[in-house]
């Protein structure tokens, strides 16, 4: 099939510690399609993290294969094919917001009016317009994790890998962050994996949600969203919100069970 | 003893001006004002206390003596600054700094060097190098050469140390970042790592700038040419002209100062962004 943008099969990864090999993430099937919105979420230890990791190839998998773009993770790096948002902005200090969105550009080798015009366009993407001449540290939590966001979304990959963004904000802006994000992705189209874990947040963002457990990190349920593409903030508390959110929880918990 | 008497008077004065101004308006003016006074009044007290407890000049001269010096003799002091500070420290410092930068771009690519070279590095680092001044002097001559020569081993271990921690600073995620955008080692060192080691950078370069003072001017003591501060120092001492001597001090203290100074100047441009620099 064509839109198939990421397909994982027998995906394992182990790490060896000290106190004898992790298993990270074993025997891990996935497909995404083009345009989806996925996001993962579990217990901390899960491999959330790591899978996304895998697939931006900062991490090494020790088994199985995974194609990102129909190519391999370290091929589809080098085409510059997916931006990353982590936990925290890690905004340069030294650099100006439009400085700090400019930095993939200039590597990149983007011709420089260029480069003006696509900060431009992604401030405006994320509602930083009028911040460009800002310092990172003169900007509050969210605008700085907007700000890294814009900088992913400069250089127009088609897939966005955003590991836990908004982990670190407190409800208010998380939900405004949200909000902006879903509108964000209906703008631009593009291919979104998300770690979270937070089950509102999963249930709201996502097309499809990847439920996983840990010890060894795997994927215990696939749910495919209800909702419509449109989405409210208030869809929230609607009974198909709820049903969702109730049915992530089971997964979690089934997850949970079968470690004990 | 009526000269020990005004000394006190003079500090008396000084103390209660200082106090009053400390009772005025906050400004900025306050702190530099107050320095001022407080060290005109060192200066008097020292001038009435060495006269008045009739304190050999050998011992200890008046900062008449010294200003008088400096005024007969600006020549010699001017060809001995020229002498040991622009030929020897310069000189030495930039090629110090540009040869432990270089290695330590070197240590940092390369693993082999970084566990055989930075533990020798760290040991030299430790040890009083300034021993190796006569042995430098043998080998480069009396000139301003073997005084360059001993700045350079004096400040290539601090700097070489401090800039390869810097070079370390950069944090993982950061480095990830770098990694996600597929850029090659030069540019993720000119983006990314050189302005995160850009404070230890300059932590080593401070260190250096006082250090490579004290270098060329401990090295002139095992040989020069008839001109030079360490030079002034060590023969005006030998010959009891100890006015010359602490005017050659005082212009070492002005000179270091001022190197320190426009380091620290610098590092305030290039780290602005760092926490102990913003405003």
């Amino acid at each position: 099939m064509d839109d198939i943008v990421i397909k994982a099969e027998n995906l394992c990864l182990t790490f060896e510690t000290n106190d004898g090999p992790v298993h990270a993430l074993k025997d891990v099937d996935l497909t995404i399609d083009k345009g989806e919105f996925v996001s993962f979420i579990g217990p901390s230890g899960c491999g959330k993290t790591t899978f996304l990791r895998v697939l931006a190839d900062l991490e090494t998998p020790t088994g199985g294969t995974v194609c990102v773009n129909g190519m391999t993770p370290r091929e589809a790096r080098r085409k510059r094919a997916y931006g990353f948002v982590f936990q925290a902005a890690g905004l340069y200090p030294w650099r100006t917001i439009s400085g700090n969105i400019k930095l993939p550009l200039e590597i990149m080798g983007i011709p420089r009016a260029e480069q003006k015009q696509l900060v431009e366009e992604v401030l405006d993407l994320v509602h930083l317009s009028g911040f460009e001449n800002k310092f990172p540290w003169q900007l509050s939590g969210g605008m700085q994790q907007r700000a890294s966001i814009a900088r992913a979304l400069a250089f127009h990959a088609d897939i966005l890998l955003m590991d836990e963004p908004f982990g670190a904000l407190d409800e208010i802006v998380r939900d405004h962050l949200n909000e902006q994000l879903l509108e964000l992705w209906a703008k631009t189209n593009k291919t979104i994996g998300f770690v979270t874990h937070s089950i509102p947040e999963a249930v709201y963002l996502s097309t499809k949600i990847v439920v996983m457990s840990p010890r060894p990190g795997r994927v215990t349920e696939v749910i495919e969203s209800t909702l419509p593409k449109e989405r409210p903030l208030d869809i929230r508390e609607s009974p198909e919100f709820l049903d969702l959110a109730h049915r992530v929880r089971e997964g979690l918990r089934a997850g949970h069970e079968d470690d004990a | 003893m009526t000269l020990i008497l005004a000394a006190l008077v003079v500090w008396a004065i000084g103390w209660g001006l200082n106090i009053w101004i400390s009772h005025q308006k906050p400004g900025r003016w306050q702190s530099i004002v107050s320095a001022i006074i407080f060290g005109i009044t060192l200066v008097i007290m020292w001038e009435l206390i060495v006269r008045g407890s009739g304190i050999s000049p050998v011992i200890l001269p008046p900062p008449s003596m010294i200003i008088n010096a400096f005024a007969t003799s600006t020549d010699i002091l001017a060809a001995d600054f020229i002498q040991t500070f622009m030929k020897g420290v310069l000189t030495g410092y930039a090629m110090g700094c540009a040869a432990a930068f270089l290695t330590a771009l070197a240590i940092d690519r390369s693993d082999f060097l970084k566990r055989g070279l930075l533990p020798i590095g760290n040991f030299v680092a430790a040890l009083p190098i300034i021993g190796m001044a006569p042995i430098l002097v043998m080998w480069f001559g009396f000139d301003w050469h073997s005084k360059a020569a001993v700045v350079v081993i004096m400040i290539f271990f601090p700097i070489l140390i401090n800039t390869v921690q810097g070079l370390d600073a950069a944090d993982k995620m950061q480095k990830d970042l770098m990694r996600t955008y597929a850029a090659s080692y030069w540019q993720s060192l000119f983006k990314l790592r050189l302005p995160a080691a850009a404070p230890f950078i300059f932590n080593g370069l401070k260190i250096a700038s006082t250090l490579a003072l004290i270098g060329a001017i401990v090295a002139e003591f095992f040989g020069s040419p008839i001109v030079g501060m360490g030079f002034r120092i060590s023969t005006g001492a030998g010959r009891l002209e100890l006015d010359l001597v602490w005017a050659e001090i005082v212009v070492a203290a002005v000179a270091g100062s001022a190197f320190y100074g426009i380091v620290a100047l610098i590092e305030r441009k290039a780290t602005f962004w760092h926490p102990s620099q913003r405003k």
